[in-house]
């Protein structure tokens, strides 16, 4: 571990699974669908649905989807904040099979009306696991630049997304391919050193068939929400 | 890579002759590629957010249970009437550690040491000391440093999370990182640190994780005192110069051994231990009905 796994992060109590690690989910939750939701939907499983309460789960979720960090001190009140803001959200307990124990699963949906379902689980320490983003499972801890493209499962959309990154010298730290069936809806996940152009994002997400473009840039880590 | 034994660790400051944290200082510097700049004062911010959430402290605050809160505040008018067993100095790190353990427990901003449960052991210890000693915020961020090189160590060795090691590997760790830091800061030489360390985390071993429903709150809180009551005496009587007879890393390996050893019922599942106690589940069903 490096210094400051061991020494850090600094956050609002109590816990850094069941606190801290909520918080940065709700923050991904909302980097991900790239805009501040008006509605969320957010079912804890395992120990977040048993002890989350005690935890502040539910506050330190509804923080990151405001876009507090893990230290922010208006955690605790973030559920009022959320209701100031007009943001509507609701709270369930779920059994997940083969889940980590600290997870949740939420489905946001923002003004613009662009959706998104997202299961994460906190990992202890502050740091998190992206499982499945829209159905379909995936692994990512958001810690790098992330870029994940949706698209009908057909020859060619790996290509133009890597010659697009090669062309802007971004370089592939991380790649997985997963799809629900042959010919279906596939998903890429990248992980990369450098962050991607907008420009760049904008252009994959208008190719024929790439349904949907996603992307998560690190740099917005000092962004402060509210 | 950080280092993965005291042995190491102390062997490369002496064949540099440097101190324990400077060693830390490049180890860091070499793992994540940074200057020194950049860990310095990455380092120095944690001390001043351990100095701040230990001032910030709200003797009116509750947790959400209602089961903490309070209690720093009652422990100093205690020490303000002058008649307490242990005196000021160890009065103040008591009180200390019972603002960060509380703090904590009711949602205020803290830094995890190594873990959040464990939030007050060095903030208690170390606050405590700057002020007793006169020690300037460089002295105590390089205190950091050390204190951080040997929690690395008992990652790599044996566990910081009480779900794996319970308590000893939370509370034991803090104390341990907490004592070698102490011994650093009052100029004691790295073998020293070595055996506050050591002597720390000895006194400590066994300890489980049996939170009361669950929560870092009962006995949690009261146990960040013991791991910087603790921390004190080892660091005392490393300095005094009384060794530890079984070596910093040989402790750590004991205690990662006693962790795998210990019923998962002890290891933050709140199903065994103070959690499994009637007057425990009688807080956890009262919990459970206001869900």
């Amino acid at each position: 571990m490096n210094l400051y796994d061991i020494l850090g992060p600094v956050m609002v109590g109590p816990s850094s699974s069941h606190t801290a690690g909520a918080v940065r989910i709700g923050l991904i939750t909302r980097r991900l669908l790239g805009e501040a939701p008006a509605k969320a939907d957010i079912a804890l499983a395992g120990s977040f649905a048993a002890t989350g309460k005690g935890h502040g789960t539910d506050r330190a979720l509804a923080a990151g989807l405001l876009g507090m960090q893990p230290d922010d001190i208006r955690i605790p009140r973030s559920l009022e904040l959320a209701k100031d803001q007009g943001m509507e959200i609701q709270f369930r307990e779920i059994q997940l099979k083969d889940a980590h124990p600290n997870t949740a699963l939420l489905h946001v949906e923002a003004g613009s009306g662009r959706e998104l379902e997202l299961q994460a689980s906190s990992l202890g320490g502050g740091r998190i696991m992206v499982n499945k983003l829209d159905g379909i499972d995936v692994n990512f801890t958001g810690e790098s630049h992330t870029l994940i493209v949706h698209n009908l499962d057909q020859p060619g959309h790996v290509a133009e997304v890597t010659s697009m990154l090669s062309h802007k010298s971004v370089n592939i730290a991380t790649m997985q391919l997963y799809r629900n069936k042959r010919g279906g809806y596939a998903v890429m996940v990248l992980e990369t050193d450098q962050p991607i152009p907008e420009d760049s994002i904008a252009w994959l997400s208008h190719l024929e068939g790439v349904i949907k473009v996603t992307y998560l840039n690190t740099m917005q880590e000092d962004e402060h929400g509210v | 890579m950080a280092f993965e034994s005291m042995e190491d660790w102390l062997k490369y400051s002496h064949d540099r002759n440097i101190s324990a944290a400077e060693a830390v200082i490049l180890e860091d510097m070499s793992d994540r590629g940074v200057s020194r700049e950049e860990t310095w004062s990455r380092m120095s911010a944690m001390w001043n957010a351990m100095k701040s959430s230990e001032q910030s402290y709200d003797r009116s605050l509750r947790s959400h249970s209602g089961l903490v809160g309070g209690a720093a505040g009652q422990m100093e008018d205690y020490l303000k009437a002058g008649d307490s067993l242990c005196g000021d100095v160890m009065g103040k790190v008591i009180m200390r550690a019972l603002r960060l353990g509380e703090s904590n427990a009711c949602m205020k901003r803290i830094v995890a040491a190594p873990t959040a449960g464990a939030c007050g052991v060095l903030p208690a210890v170390l606050v405590t000391a700057a002020g007793q000693g006169g020690f300037s915020d460089d002295q105590m961020t390089e205190a950091l440093f050390a204190a951080a090189g040997i929690g690395q160590i008992i990652a790599a060795r044996a566990y910081i999370a009480g779900a794996m090691g319970g308590c000893q590997a939370e509370i034991g760790s803090a104390s341990s990182m907490a004592a070698g830091a102490l011994a650093c800061l009052k100029g004691g030489s790295p073998e020293q640190m070595a055996d506050a360390a050591a002597i720390a985390m000895k006194n400590l071993l066994g300890l489980v994780c049996d939170p009361v429903a669950g929560l870092v709150e009962v006995p949690c809180v009261k146990r960040n005192v013991i791991g910087a009551v603790n921390a004190m005496a080892a660091a005392d009587m490393a300095l005094a110069g009384i060794r530890s007879t079984i070596p910093a890393d040989q402790v750590f390996d004991a205690m990662k051994e006693v962790g795998d050893k210990m019923s998962s019922s002890l290891r933050e599942t709140a199903e065994g231990g103070l959690a499994a106690t009637a007057a425990g589940r009688a807080v956890s069903e009262r919990l459970k009905k206001n869900r």
